[in-house]
């Protein structure tokens, strides 16, 4: 531990660290533009510069390790002055060339309030320009439908070319006419093409890459901010939910090493547009017919009168892919009530069983324990589209490692950021890797902490269950299960999917799956489909029942719907929800549901009433004390803790006779995987650029 | 300088005559497995001279895709180095040295002669013979002023010589490179100045050549060792 003084205060500080990293550690701030710990080192904004004694010069602090700096004459520590007047001038004189071309436009700029450049203005600063000349003026470009472009402003830290380049994987950022006449583009001006795109927008210092969809909507300091859990996909990841009266006005990322780092998927960030059309803001229910609003007690009374013609056995109930646990525990408490074992909240009939374990269903590993891994087999998943933030963190693995982290993957072709074997397509290959006449299978058998990831498209199909056990026995043979170590992974794609798992929303005894259910409303078998914001089914195939949706969009499902109970999106109520790795976490409300729409557990608790069935709960406390007593790692709010990996020891020596139809893609467009995402005007852009691309180029890029 | 972008209009492809994909191939073996990416600009650069003096946009992704790199990589570079021309030039690619010594010598009067018998700076005259431009010093200061024209130096010009190199070409004969004044290389152009007393030279009594401080042979006449 090398010895550094700070501002006269000595420090002991760790190894490979830089000068900045460990004045941060002294708690002393240096300004910084393009130095971003996440990123390489680029040391080109030379703001960060600081007074190391016995230097010619001011020193670079960003890129200076506190191993490189020699001691004092007299054996004193290195010794740096922050605060000094070499350290103030170097930094005001840098200050002062970056605004040399930099428009002083903040009034019109959407940074302004949030930028770096105009806070270390401020803060380091001359008073005035001594500058007379004119400004440079840059073209503006164009980086795809996100992404909004004022280059003048551009200070050229490079930021958004490391990120792109080494976190996104995706070499389309450059930095053209390198010098005097530096400009950040991408090639022809293309556009983007990440899911990832938009953090270049939080990494900008400055106002030259804001966000499109949010240009000129709000200040940063009318936004009231509440910390948050994106439920579009299932990883979980931290975000901040700005919102200004009834509205969102946008959803950026929170830091949380353990998930997304700082990171945030395109569709997490712009799905806020999408919560503010389609809305279901009253109950209606179905006259002649036809969908008429009315009440909220003629809606209960509507169900109620529905049911009692009907029985326990005849009443089903599906939970959607952005439900969260507290409705679904009530929902099931509901079905339990009226005798009903038919419910299920696997919409795409993906074949988990929660009481083989939780082992089985959730992300073992864990998404940090993605970085000690080192061999990986992707089995039916594209983690680029089912989880960009996860996937991210594989390329990071990647990079660690220098490359010599071996990937294999089964299943249809795929656009990763970092390079594949592609072992085959279905679960042939799988059993061979199984029986290890795969050579990826001594692969895995060499590594010390081989991964396996099993993606929905593995599961979702008749023999979902033997590529389960499929998977369980590569796991085990070869060794991926370990002290300390679990390599059996499951990549769920919903929100809801775990905590449904978590609290058992399956079939009960004879109870019907996703997929009978729909056929048996279809046939008349079933009376009453209770779809709790369900919409991935096929609505067209249920016959004469009649259908509940409980949900916050007017989708699929609610066209079909003979009762619409209007329920909340996830930035207005508090829910809990459980990511793939088993993290179970808490969504905050942001804003309140528009018109009569109310939190999704209250609905269900007055419709028990109505029903003369009231659940043994009054307020979301008692709620949540059942449901913790059925469920009890759901108490357990960002932690995670390792699930017992014996059921997947037993799993693997279940029988396996898969057929051999190869894996798809569990995802057909992205950007519309869920209601509140084909909500959205932003995604349905992003959705119809993509389409346009494919049938230009005829390829996936 | 200012800001360099890709020619509004471009040819249809590109692709390397099968001696340059073989010399091309043997560029990048000379770089470690992995590492191909540092044939580039020798790759560019024989691009350029088989596409007439320019990269165009074809070309530049056929390099891109030779070295499995990236395009915008690829971009970065030939918008960096100027050497790289992104716009078509003349059959004859006039490079006028505007730098400090051939400015004092009047490269301005050059540039004024390139105007008058080619054109505008950086435009292709109509029989696309002949563009010109002006760049930082070529390095010939001591035969002020000085053009490169396609790979060779015309040093020691005026403005009538220059105009008389350029109808020259354009006539189709051969204009012999080096100083247009009759001076032979960089040697002092009053004649010797130096090294002129003919008992410096031993036994020879021949002495220096007039007009030239050293012989064709210098290690003949040259004092001590060579």
């Amino acid at each position: 531990m090398p010895k550094i003084i700070i501002d006269d205060i000595e420090y002991d500080v760790p190894d490979g660290i830089t000068l900045i990293q460990a004045c941060e550690l002294a708690g002393v701030e240096i300004p910084r533009f393009c130095f971003h710990e996440r990123l390489s080192i680029a040391g080109n904004c030379r703001m960060c510069l600081v007074e190391v004694v016995g230097m010619p010069k001011p020193v670079a602090s960003c890129a200076m390790s506190v191993n490189d700096l020699r001691p004092g004459l007299d054996g004193t520590p290195p010794t740096i002055n922050t605060k000094s007047e070499t350290t103030r001038r170097a930094q005001e004189g840098t200050l002062e060339f970056l605004l040399v071309n930099h428009p002083l436009d903040c009034p019109i700029c959407d940074q302004g309030g949030e930028c770096d450049l105009q806070d270390q203005a401020m803060a380091y600063g001359f008073d005035e320009g001594r500058f007379k000349d004119n400004k440079r003026a840059v073209e503006d470009k164009y980086l795809g439908p996100l992404i909004k472009t004022s280059m003048t402003r551009c200070i050229h830290c490079t930021r958004c070319v490391r990120f792109m380049t080494e976190v996104a994987g995706v070499q389309e950022l450059g930095a053209i006419g390198r010098g005097e006449d530096m400009e950040i583009t991408t090639y022809l001006e293309r556009g983007l093409h990440s899911n990832l795109s938009a953090n270049v927008v939080d990494l900008c210092p400055v106002g030259a890459l804001t966000s499109k969809p949010y240009a000129f909507q709000a200040r940063p300091w009318e936004l009231t901010k509440t910390q948050s859990i994106d439920v579009m996909d299932a990883v979980g990841s931290s975000i901040r939910v700005d919102s200004r009266g009834k509205e969102v006005m946008r959803i950026l990322p929170r830091i949380n090493d353990a998930v997304n780092e700082e990171w945030l998927s395109d569709k997490a960030r712009y799905i806020w547009d999408g919560l503010r059309t389609q809305r279901l803001d009253r109950p209606y229910m179905r006259k002649d017919g036809k969908l008429t609003p009315c009440n909220w007690d003629e809606a209960f009374a509507a169900i109620a009168d529905r049911l009692k013609s009907s029985s326990g056995a005849k009443f089903g109930a599906i939970a959607g892919d952005l439900a969260a646990a507290e409705e679904m525990f009530a929902l099931k408490m509901l079905a339990e009530r009226l005798g009903s074992p038919n419910m299920d909240c696997r919409q795409a009939g993906a074949k988990f069983d929660p009481s083989l374990g939780r082992a089985t269903y959730v992300f073992n590993t864990s998404i940090a324990g993605i970085e000690e891994a080192d061999a990986l087999l992707l089995v039916g998943c594209d983690p680029q589209i089912e989880a960009p933030v996860l996937n991210a963190r594989i390329r990071k693995r990647w990079k660690q490692l220098e490359g010599h982290f071996p990937v294999g993957v089964i299943g249809a072709d795929v656009d990763l950021t970092y390079p594949y074997v592609k072992l085959g397509a279905g679960p042939e290959t799988l059993a061979e890797v199984a029986s290890g006449k795969n050579g990826f299978a001594k692969t895995l058998k060499d590594a010390k902490k081989p991964m396996v990831v099993l993606g929905q498209a593995a599961f979702a199909r008749p023999d979902g269950y033997e590529i389960l056990a499929l998977g369980a026995r590569i796991v085990t043979e070869r060794g991926a299960i370990d002290e300390g170590w679990n390599g059996f992974n499951v990549l769920h794609t919903a929100a809801a999917r775990v905590a449904g798992l978590d609290l058992g929303f399956v079939p009960g005894e004879k109870g019907l799956d996703t997929g009978r259910m729909v056929k048996a409303a279809g046939t008349g078998e079933l009376d009453v489909l209770y779809l709790l914001g369900a919409d991935e089914i096929d609505v067209a195939a249920l016959g004469d029942a009649f259908v509940i949706y409980q949900g916050s969009h007017g989708d699929k499902g609610a066209h079909r719907a003979d009762v619409i109970l209007p329920g909340a999106a996830f930035t207005e109520k508090e829910g809990t929800y459980v990511n793939t790795e088993g993290r179970a976490q808490m969504t905050a409300r942001a804003i309140f549901p528009p018109g009569e729409a109310r939190e999704d557990w209250t609905i269900l608790r007055d419709l028990a009433k109505a029903l003369g069935k009231p659940l043994d709960f009054e307020t979301l406390r008692e709620l949540r004390a059942k449901m913790y007593g059925a469920a009890p790692q759901l108490a357990r709010l960002d932690t995670l803790e390792p699930a017992d990996a014996g059921p997947i020891v037993k799993l693997a020596s279940h029988a396996v006779a898969p057929e051999d139809s190869p894996f798809g893609l569990s995802i057909a467009d992205y950007y519309l995987s869920n209601p509140i995402a084909r909500a959205s005007a932003i995604m349905a852009s992003l959705s119809a650029m993509h389409a346009d691309e494919e049938k230009a180029t005829g390829t996936d890029g | 300088m200012s800001v360099r972008r890709l020619a509004a209009e471009q040819p249809e492809g590109f692709a390397f005559t099968p001696e340059n994909l073989d010399w091309a191939q043997a560029v990048i073996k000379k770089y470690p497995e992995g590492r191909q990416a540092s044939a580039v600009i020798s790759l560019l650069w024989r691009a350029q001279e088989q596409n007439g003096g320019w990269v165009s946009e074809p070309a530049l992704r056929y390099v891109a895709d030779l070295l499995d790199m990236a395009y915008i990589r690829v971009y970065e570079i030939v918008t960096f180095y100027t050497m790289f021309n992104l716009q078509p030039v003349g059959r004859y690619y006039v490079q006028v040295c505007g730098t400090t010594p051939c400015m004092l010598n009047g490269a301005e009067d050059i540039k004024e002669a390139c105007r008058k018998h080619i054109g505008p700076k950086d435009t292709v005259s109509e029989d696309g013979l002949f563009s010109w431009t002006e760049v930082e010093c070529l390095g010939a200061c001591v035969n002020a002023p000085m053009v490169q024209i396609n790979k060779y130096y015309y040093e020691d010009l005026t403005p009538e010589s220059l105009g008389s190199i350029i109808e020259r070409l354009r006539k189709g004969e051969d204009v012999p490179p080096g100083p247009q004044d009759g001076r032979q290389g960089c040697a002092p152009k009053t004649g010797p100045n130096t090294l002129t007393d003919p008992a410096i030279y031993g036994s020879d009594e021949s002495g220096p050549e007039p007009g030239y401080a050293g012989t064709s042979d210098p290690k003949s006449k040259m004092p001590g060792p060579y």
